[in-house]
């Protein structure tokens, strides 16, 4: 582990991705020392004497909304919707997807291939569609939005934790457990499971990346997280129409879902060359 | 190999039929009663009855699921009750639109993807390959909807290259196709690292450069041939990658393809239609899989045997 450390240390995307992410993650907590603002509040002098969203000023520092409202307050507490659903959403599916890539990957026979069979099915299934349709028959809210994301998010890890069970199924060690009498939740726990953190940490982490674009998609569409609460795609969508003419509207709250995309992304595969050297600039 | 593609279309006729029985379950989602909205507020209980029986809404479920594969073998879609059309016109109408969008885009995707992807292969580890890597990341994290906001306010709002939206001309086409292109790019470029990676390490391109050929005849020539099928396979994976990135991006540049058809739907919950996209995407996801599967077996008969 130490040496797994010292080699991500070593890896400067990474740990620019990493320092992103605790700034987001800090700005998220300490969000009401952060800004001067209210996320909620539509200030008078929030908008020109026409009634048009005001570019970045002193006052406000990147620019106001449509409504008037400071963007960077309402992009500093939207900084939580998006960790919320990336981390619960992304914990969710990569349980799914352990869960049944290690069971079908260790039982194997019947088990094994009705669970793959299904993995591939919804592989094939276009998930942003099932996404948006679930999340506009069942009136989007944080926790609905979390929960559409994770069911069509776990494919990834069960192919993964599939592949990687089987290997390790069929090692010695493994075959010793079973002589013993050990049962199979059993060698799954204590057996298997602790060689497969590490794939869980990689996946988990790219999976975050994954989710904050999905979240931030379904809320540009309008059906992720409802206004007024704020969220980087949701503010996007408020105002497109506006773009044009206040394009700051737009690039800051993309600039973030972006970045924080990109940080998971950078520390995930930071974390995948850290933790298995021999893969190192394969993928 | 007849048997491998046999099983191989065995197999994607059974994953199409599993997702109809999702696209079938969708129905039974929706809180309205799509016979109340036919029918309308004031309708009698007994029309309400009637329309419920020509619709065959009050058999069981499995008789339901049954006549909804009958139709769908036959062509038939269904019917939106909120357009009041045939779904299969409507999609119809819309596919080619949607069509042309994909291929240009792939035609991005292939313009940016492979050669960042080649190039990284041939400088693996060195600081070139590993700020195109990081490009490519970029690519990769950024949403759509935003590339493509910005693209329009840059090239079509502030330099007037390019239309504001709307379809035709090729010049209408060609944002759309960048924004979708771009972002799998992002991907493709990884993938076709790894793969020419995976030849450049083969005995022969040891044995070409020992031959001393110059190294871009050695990389383009002996490596490229070996590693251009499953490269261009590749692209039969991505189409995953693209039906969900038709939906945003024809909603960003209002191109009237089955993503635009599909959003419009979703909004006024048209179930009909949003199975009908749904199972026409997952029709194009399967069917891009399939082909690069046989493309890859036609390089590498090992696939065959796994």
């Amino acid at each position: 582990m130490g040496e797994a450390w010292n080699r991500f240390r070593m890896d400067k995307a990474a740990l620019f991705g990493a320092t992103i992410i605790v700034i987001v993650v800090t700005a998220a907590l300490l969000a009401p020392w952060v800004t001067p603002h209210d996320p909620y509040e539509q200030f008078f002098d929030g908008l020109t004497m026409e009634g048009a969203p005001l570019p970045p000023s002193e006052r406000f520092w990147l620019g106001t909304d449509l409504l008037g409202r400071d963007v960077f307050t309402r992009l500093v507490y939207g900084a939580r919707t998006s960790l919320i659903i990336g981390v619960v959403a992304n914990a969710v599916a990569v349980l799914i997807g352990t869960v049944l890539g290690t069971i079908a990957g260790y039982a194997g026979g019947w088990t094994g291939t009705v669970i793959m069979r299904f993995t591939d099915l919804m592989m094939a299934f276009p998930a942003l569609l099932l996404a948006i349709a679930l999340a506009a028959i069942l009136k989007p809210s944080l926790w609905i939005v979390a929960m559409v994301i994770a069911l069509v998010n776990w494919v990834q890890t069960s192919r993964v934790m599939y592949t990687q069970t089987r290997t390790l199924a069929e090692l010695e060690f493994i075959e010793a457990a079973r002589a013993l009498g050990a049962a199979w939740p059993r060698i799954l726990l204590v057996h298997i499971l602790p060689h497969l953190m590490p794939h869980i940490l990689v996946w988990g982490t790219l999976g975050i990346s994954v989710t904050v674009l999905l979240e931030a998609t379904l809320s540009f569409l309008g059906v992720g997280v409802q206004p007024p609460t704020p969220s980087w795609g949701g503010i996007i969508f408020e105002s497109q129409s506006y773009f044009l003419t206040a394009p700051w509207l737009v690039v800051f709250p993309g600039v973030s879902i972006l970045l924080l995309a990109l940080s998971f992304n950078l520390v995930g595969d930071g974390l995948r060359d850290a933790l298995d050297p021999t893969q190192r600039g394969r993928a | 190999m007849l048997r491998f593609l046999a099983g191989r279309l065995v197999q994607s006729a059974l994953i199409l039929l599993g997702i109809t029985v999702i696209t079938f379950g969708l129905t039974f989602l929706i809180p309205a009663d799509p016979v109340r909205m036919i029918a309308g507020r004031s309708a009698t209980p007994e029309t309400v009855e009637s329309i419920r029986h020509q619709l065959g809404l009050d058999q069981p479920v499995p008789v339901q699921y049954l006549r909804y594969l009958g139709n769908l073998v036959q062509g038939d879609l269904g019917r939106s009750y909120v357009q009041k059309a045939e779904v299969t016109e409507l999609i119809a109408s819309r596919l080619p639109a949607t069509l042309q969008l994909l291929a240009a885009a792939i035609f991005f995707q292939l313009l940016l993807g492979l050669p960042a992807g080649i190039y990284s292969a041939t400088r693996r580890n060195r600081t070139s390959d590993k700020v195109v890597m990081i490009l490519s990341f970029i690519g990769v994290s950024a949403p759509q909807f935003v590339v493509g906001l910005l693209l329009l306010y840059v090239f079509a709002h502030k330099l007037n290259l390019f239309p504001l939206g709307g379809y035709g001309t090729l010049s209408h086409v060609v944002l759309p196709a960048v924004t979708l292109g771009v972002t799998v790019a992002g991907w493709y470029s990884r993938m076709s690292r790894s793969s020419m990676i995976e030849v450049l390490r083969q005995d022969y391109i040891r044995t070409a450069r020992a031959k001393g050929l110059s190294e871009w005849r050695v990389v383009l020539v002996h490596g490229l041939r070996n590693a251009i099928l499953p490269i261009i396979a590749m692209i039969g994976i991505d189409i995953g990658l693209y039906m969900q990135g038709i939906v945003v991006v024809e909603a960003v540049f209002g191109w009237p393809g089955i993503g635009q058809l599909a959003w419009q739907a979703i909004q006024r919950i048209d179930i009909p239609i949003i199975m009908a996209v749904t199972l026409v995407a997952a029709t194009g996801i399967v069917i891009g899989n399939l082909l690069a599967d046989i493309a890859t077996s036609l390089v590498d008969p090992r696939v065959r045997h796994r």
